[in-house]
């Protein structure tokens, strides 16, 4: 089984990983919920809860919303902010994933942006900032410096300026070009950019006649987004020359093989840990399989083998 | 947290919209009463929670209100039919806080997971009575159960066509003096039974969930210490840490 490692790995900005499976932020906390559950340490790496300078607790319930094939969340950035999560929360991380952990990293503000980005970079434990712009569901923040090519330069900009580590940027879906987007990330200094974020989506409770979210809206997530979040894939690995780390309804071995086809390096999961908590240990061991049937030899060779 | 597949043996209507599941699988990992589980249905995309009606030796029963699409379509599974449940999610009440007469106080849907727990407590000993309300005598169940658990029981109805007409709160002098409260049902009437209790108590609270073992922050509440996940943290809290929001 030695060589199977060798046969998943993947480089994600210059950091070595055994396999290419992140769970996303947002579906696996800071890890240990899911450590009673296997050894985490299997991942490539996962990317823990979106971090603000401030604790937030996000907003009113419901927050949660079925949909066919996927769901509806609106959590809003609930954690306990920067202080604590380095104090608290990346202390206890270690004591079950020893791997460099990707940091999510949120704000309302391109002071937060700097100020929250540049703690994190400085733990050991961190191996990448992944940089949301693209949170749909708090207002005034997240997505609104995600959703302009300029205000998403000027914020990237400004946090490579402080940040040592691999940046990588995550794109919102709710834009005209995701494309646009995404080159001027890159022109900014971005390492790599994660798309998709979260589609901004809607349920009505039909017997109240009111939005069922309380915070009427909310991002779709799971498997029906995998084509969107696919071509968008395809789309931005097409344009720009950093990595891209795919995401957006990815529920199985056969779908993380169709992301890096599309261009992807790496592969996050977000929803299907919800549903399956073992899903990403499921995938990892699934993958070998898989990908002798369809004769891969390496998951390294295939990235962007579908592009023209 | 344990997942593993049950097979249904029983499914039967107790009411015009509650039912009762039987299912058979491996239930170690239900340790205390007022747990949970969450469980896959075919063509549903996030499991649906449903409180713990009585687990022991390998038989597990649920007791539920079709609410929605989800249990709906549970009330449709016939025996034989395996389901895909992840078993042992929640805290649970705390049986040894319960003192020599436990007043338990169980709403509607919010009666089921209060059965297991008046089993553990009229075994250990306790002097139990137990108020169940309902919004009509077409909605009454399991008082007969709890009956032969040899616990007192007290039926209130909304209109007055089944017990004492009112709200559970109103029965509290017949039920007499007691050493603690359990709680479970909607939250107007958690609120009423928070303020009409004299005791400490614990109470069971709903949300709606994402993954439901503590993920997802998808069912979060504000306590008097901290924010808690109702999945993870509750679904019971203690009297003493509640912040009434909404």
């Amino acid at each position: 089984m030695g060589e199977v490692t060798n046969k998943l790995a993947v480089s994600l900005c210059g950091i070595d990983m055994d396999n290419p499976i992140i769970p996303a932020s947002g579906t696996f906390g800071y890890g240990y919920e899911f450590a009673d559950l296997y050894d985490i340490n299997m991942l490539g790496t996962f990317s823990f809860k979106g971090t603000t300078r401030q604790p937030r607790f996000g907003n009113a319930t419901p927050r949660i919303a079925e949909c066919p094939s996927g769901m509806l969340n609106a959590v809003g950035l609930q954690n306990p902010g920067v202080d604590a999560v380095i104090a608290h929360e990346l202390p206890k991380m270690r004591a079950v994933f020893t791997k460099p952990v990707m940091a999510n990293v949120s704000g309302f503000s391109l002071d937060e942006y700097i100020e929250v980005s540049s703690r994190l970079d400085a733990e050991d434990s961190v191996g990448w900032i992944e940089l949301n712009i693209s949170c749909p569901n708090v207002h005034g923040g997240g997505m609104a410096f995600g959703t302009c090519a300029s205000s998403a330069e000027s914020v990237v900009r400004a946090v490579r300026d402080v940040v040592k580590k691999p940046l990588i940027v995550k794109l919102s879906p709710n834009v005209t070009s995701i494309v646009e987007i995404a080159k001027a990330v890159e022109a900014a200094g971005a390492d790599g950019v994660s798309l998709i974020n979260t589609l901004l989506g809607m349920r009505i409770d039909l017997r109240r006649r009111k939005p069922l979210l309380a915070n009427v809206t909310g991002g779709y997530s799971g498997a029906a987004v995998f084509p969107v979040a696919l071509r968008m894939v395809y789309q931005v690995a097409g344009a720009v020359k950093i990595p891209v780390v795919g995401m957006g309804g990815v529920s199985s071995a056969e779908d993380v093989i169709e992301m890096m086809l599309a261009g992807a390096t790496a592969v996050e999961i977000g929803a299907e840990n919800l549903r399956n908590p073992w899903a990403c240990r499921d995938i990892i061991q699934a993958l070998p399989d898989v990908m002798d049937k369809y004769g891969i030899d390496s998951l390294a060779s295939i990235i962007g083998a579908a592009q023209p | 947290m344990k997942q593993s597949i049950f097979i249904i043996k029983e499914n039967i209507a107790l009411t015009h919209d509650v039912w009762k599941m039987v299912l058979e699988g491996d239930t170690s990992e239900i340790t205390r009463p007022g747990q949970f589980v969450n469980i896959l249905l075919d063509g549903l995309y996030l499991r649906r929670p449903i409180s713990v009606h009585d687990a022991e030796d390998g038989v597990l029963t649920l007791i539920y209100k079709i609410v929605g699409v989800g249990t709906a379509r549970m009330s449709e599974m016939k025996p034989g039919h395996s389901l895909d449940v992840l078993t042992g999610l929640g805290n649970g009440y705390d049986v040894t806080r319960a003192g020599a007469r436990p007043l338990l106080i169980g709403g509607g849907v919010g009666v089921p997971p209060l059965y297991m727990l008046a089993k553990q407590l009229c075994a250990a000993g306790c002097e139990v009575t137990v108020i169940l309300g309902f919004r009509s005598a077409r909605d009454v169940f399991c008082k007969e159960a709890f009956e032969a658990l040899g616990a007192r029981v007290l039926v209130t109805t909304e209109d007055g066509t089944y017990g004492t007409r009112g709200f559970v709160t109103g029965v509290f002098d017949e039920a007499g003096d007691y050493t603690y409260t359990y709680s479970c049902g909607p939250e107007p009437m958690l609120r009423a039974v928070y303020n009409a209790s004299g005791t400490s108590g614990e109470y069971s609270f709903e949300e709606r969930m994402g993954c439901g073992f503590g993920a997802c922050m998808g069912c979060s509440c504000k306590t008097l210490y901290g924010n808690k996940r109702i999945c993870k943290d509750g679904p019971v809290l203690v009297k003493e840490e509640i912040v009434w929001e909404k």
